[in-house]
């Protein structure tokens, strides 16, 4: 409901409500206007909430695309172009951060989690492996529990 | 007057709060039933008080009382009846108001439903809830009182967001907050287990029904919230990774992995302190997401810091709550007693890994999510966590979470027969691989992933009917015999084999989409054609119109299948008059389970418009999926041995006979 807010928040921020991509922004060729949409979707809009400048109608977003396919056009390679972006905008401009000194934890959390998860199961797996299981319940316990599980036998 | 006595009614919810935090806790102590009999009223009293402190606000905004000055921020004497009653929670202040009501509707529906729980743990897990509850009227009193009024009172309002000028208002949040706040009976669950010391298998029969309630009405919101994103915002989109939606996420993949750990240990007493943990764990993510909505933390650090109060309440109120569960979690966990034992390949062992990889997936979500926030507050600098992120690391630590789910059903507790499961999944399998790949030529084009994807989304709801099938022992014995024993399957069998489906159903809907969509975007004069998704849209031209409080551009389109006018829809530039503010009214149109989707854009000089159609084949699935994972989640909860609140029964006299027959 929020990102509704504030989406309407940035809306109102916005001159005139525009279109994301338009007809006249679009390469003649396919191949590379397929290039400029997908390197559109990884570079932020900076005035907007969290929107990609392929999803957003602000003025700077069209700049932005517009940028874009001028250096796609000039011959960059994808990787160039981010550079290009990124020397005139920061990384803040970069949807998916590169791997770096500063994003080393961000990209390692899914492996690290993983590894420490698998870890702590094979170590309780081995500390737990010969011991007595199974909390202790009173006879009166033990006859409403059974009670209880009576009915699904079949399962 | 009647605003002051809601007013009034709140401080005395506080009161009660209050009183119920301490007295049930002592009782239990003592075994004071009188004591503890306080939690059972005193949490009917205290949900009565907030509901009528609700009451009194929704009358406000339904008279359009501006001398209120949460009404006048948000509503407008001209704004349709529904949107206000809608617009209570569609501001700040309403919106803690109804998280309130419905945490404190939890704690009477415990009180209602839990006759049969040991009258200990009843009455601690109402003073926990009485706790979180304490809390927030706390946080609502100081600093985000609905019930402030304005003198003079204005003559008009400032009216309601636009974009929140939508059924979608009076549904989603509802449903969200049913589900994220629904968690908190887990939580206190928990936290009162540990109070006592003692966690055994009945616990998790008595957890279960709560966490399945309040996992179906939060995948019910989040897919409603995904379905009102795609409509109004424009752009086609459905899921942004937003902030704001991850919020709501981790909760509900933090959820999914309590259902299925309580499952193993209701059944075998195994993963008995993880469940705990895991409990704690799913509703401290919904009080994080409570602090990053509604802080304004998002928005900026910096407006964060500029008006700290709201933020750094909730930010207290997450730290004792979290902070003291995880403490007390950690002083009382190695009192617990060690469950059943199970072998790697066991249906123990799936569920396993099954938590694993929730886990895992949710803590890059939370990762993603407050790197950008840590990063800067720690360094100053700003970097982005979007979409192509989340879909990368999500999708990649999804994938064999699909490739297991069929499986899990079909392992027997405690030691599997994985071969066994094998030979019975490998036909499902095939197939589901070959209606892929006939699928993908049927829609021809694509990456090969796609086959891959959709491959995985019919292995989930083949294998979801083959388990049901082999529990049956259809074709193995006469069909009335596979008829009784499908019959006499638990309904918990059948929600599973629904939710696992379901999921099915939207992985398909997301890889359909994904691969498939067409977007075009033209400019278009009145009389001309285009095509798209094997359609024909014929622009008939513009009109002005105007609605109770805006005007709009709308466009006329007529849709023609090989040359017979199929349908035709509006599509809208919207101006609400009170805030100057426009929106996007898309035409959408649904053929089967895809739709097409049309959105204006701005009028050109020579008398066009710019016009962007989406053709998204198959997009109802994912709602659609959801629907039925939540549906699954309903049936589940008919099942005889959870039913919420049912009597205790005495031993039967006699089982049905087709209880008796043996389905494996």
């Amino acid at each position: 409901m929020m990102r509704r807010l504030l989406l309407a928040f940035a809306l109102l921020l916005m001159a005139a409500p525009a279109f994301a991509v338009n007809p006249d922004e679009v390469l003649a060729d396919p191949a590379l206007e397929a290039r400029a949409r997908a390197l559109s979707a990884e570079l932020r809009c900076m005035v907007c909430q969290n929107q990609s400048i392929d999803d957003s109608n602000a003025d700077l977003a069209k700049d932005l695309r517009l940028l874009v396919r001028e250096r796609i056009a000039d011959g960059d390679s994808d990787e160039a172009v981010l550079n290009y972006i990124v020397s005139r905008y920061g990384e803040f401009v970069l949807l998916k951060p590169r791997v770096g000194m500063k994003t080393v934890l961000l990209w390692g959390a899914p492996v690290l989690l993983v590894i420490a998860g698998g870890l702590s199961l094979l170590v309780f797996a081995r500390k737990r492996a010969g011991k007595p299981t199974g909390s202790k319940l009173t006879a009166d316990e033990q006859a409403k529990l059974s009670e209880l599980l009576g009915e699904d036998r079949i399962v | 007057m009647i605003i002051e006595i809601g007013h009034y009614a709140l401080v005395l919810a506080l009161a009660t709060a209050l009183i119920l935090s301490i007295v049930p806790v002592i009782g239990a102590r003592r075994h004071d039933r009188a004591m503890m009999d306080v939690a059972t009223i005193g949490s009917l009293a205290m949900f009565s008080l907030v509901a009528f402190a609700f009451g009194v606000l929704t009358y406000a905004h339904v008279v359009s009382d501006f001398s209120v000055e949460n009404v006048w921020e948000n509503s407008h004497s001209l704004v349709p009846l529904i949107y206000k009653y809608s617009g209570v929670w569609g501001n700040h202040e309403g919106s803690m108001m109804l998280w309130l009501l419905i945490l404190t509707l939890f704690s009477a529906l415990v009180a209602v439903f839990g006759r049969n729980l040991p009258e200990t743990l009843k009455a601690n897990v109402l003073a926990v809830q009485a706790w979180i509850s304490v809390a927030f009227t706390l946080f609502i009193l100081l600093t985000s009182n609905p019930f402030l009024r304005l003198d003079p009172a204005p003559a008009e309002g400032r009216d309601l967001n636009p974009v929140l000028q939508d059924i979608g208002l009076a549904i989603h949040p509802p449903l969200l907050y049913l589900g994220y706040v629904g968690f908190s009976v887990c939580f206190s669950f928990a936290v009162a287990a540990l109070l006592e010391g003692r966690i055994d298998a009945a616990w998790a029969r008595w957890v279960r029904p709560w966490t399945l309630a309040a996992w179906t009405f939060l995948t019910l919101g989040i897919a409603m919230g995904s379905y009102w994103a795609y409509y109004e915002l424009g752009w086609g989109g459905w899921w942004f990774w937003d902030p704001v939606e991850n919020a709501s996420f981790m909760p509900w993949l933090a959820g999914t992995a309590l259902l299925h750990s309580a499952l193993v240990m209701e059944k075998r007493e195994a993963l008995k302190i993880w469940t705990v943990l895991l409990a704690i764990l799913t509703f401290s993510l919904s009080l994080m997401g409570t602090f990053l909505v509604r802080s304004g933390v998002l928005t900026s650090v910096h407006a964060f810091a500029s008006d700290p109060t709201r933020g750094v309440f909730i930010l207290c109120i997450l730290l004792i709550f979290i902070g003291g569960a995880l403490s007390l979690f950690a002083f009382r966990a190695p009192r617990l007693a060690a469950g059943g034992l199970f072998a790697p390949i066991s249906r123990e062992g799936a569920l396993v890994v099954n938590n694993l990889i929730l886990t895992v997936a949710c803590g890059t979500v939370l990762t993603g999510t407050l790197y950008p926030l840590l990063l800067e507050t720690l360094t100053g600098d700003k970097i982005s966590v979007g979409p192509p992120f989340f879909n990368l690391t999500f999708g990649l630590l999804m994938a064999p979470l699909i490739v297991i789910v069929p499986f899990g059903p079909m392992l027997s507790w405690k030691r599997g027969d994985l071969l066994g499961a094998l030979q019975r999944l490998y036909v499902v399998a095939a197939l589901a691989f070959l209606a892929a790949v006939v699928f993908f030529y049927v829609q021809h084009g694509g990456p090969v992933l796609s086959v891959l994807g959709l491959a995985a989304g019919l292995f989930l709801i083949l294998g979801a009917i083959a388990d049901l099938w082999y529990r049956a022992g259809i074709g193995k014995v006469s069909a009335s015999v596979a008829w009784r024993r499908l019959s006499g399957l638990p309904r918990s069998a059948f929600g599973t084999a629904l939710a696992h489906a379901g999921l099915g159903v939207t992985v398909l809907g997301i890889v359909a989409v994904t691969t498939f969509q067409s977007e075009y975007v033209i400019e278009m004069k009145p009389g001309e054609v285009t095509e798209a998704g094997g359609y024909s849209l014929h622009f008939d031209g513009m009109q002005p119109a105007t609605g109770p409080n805006y005007t709009e551009e709308r466009g006329h389109f007529t849709i023609r299948r090989a040359g017979i006018a199929v349908a035709d829809t509006w599509s809208a530039k919207r101006l609400y008059t009170a805030r100057q503010m426009p929106t996007t009214e898309a035409g959408i149109l649904t053929f089967g389970l895809s739709q097409l989707y049309v959105s204006l854009g701005d009028a050109t000089k020579d008398g066009g418009i710019v016009v962007r159609i989406w053709w998204k084949p198959f997009i109802l699935c994912i709602w659609g999926g959801t629907v039925i994972m939540a549906f699954g989640g309903l049936v589940s909860l008919t099942d005889r041995r959870l039913r919420v609140g049912a009597p205790r029964r005495k031993a039967k006299v006699a089982k049905p006979a087709a209880a008796m027959e043996p389905a494996e």
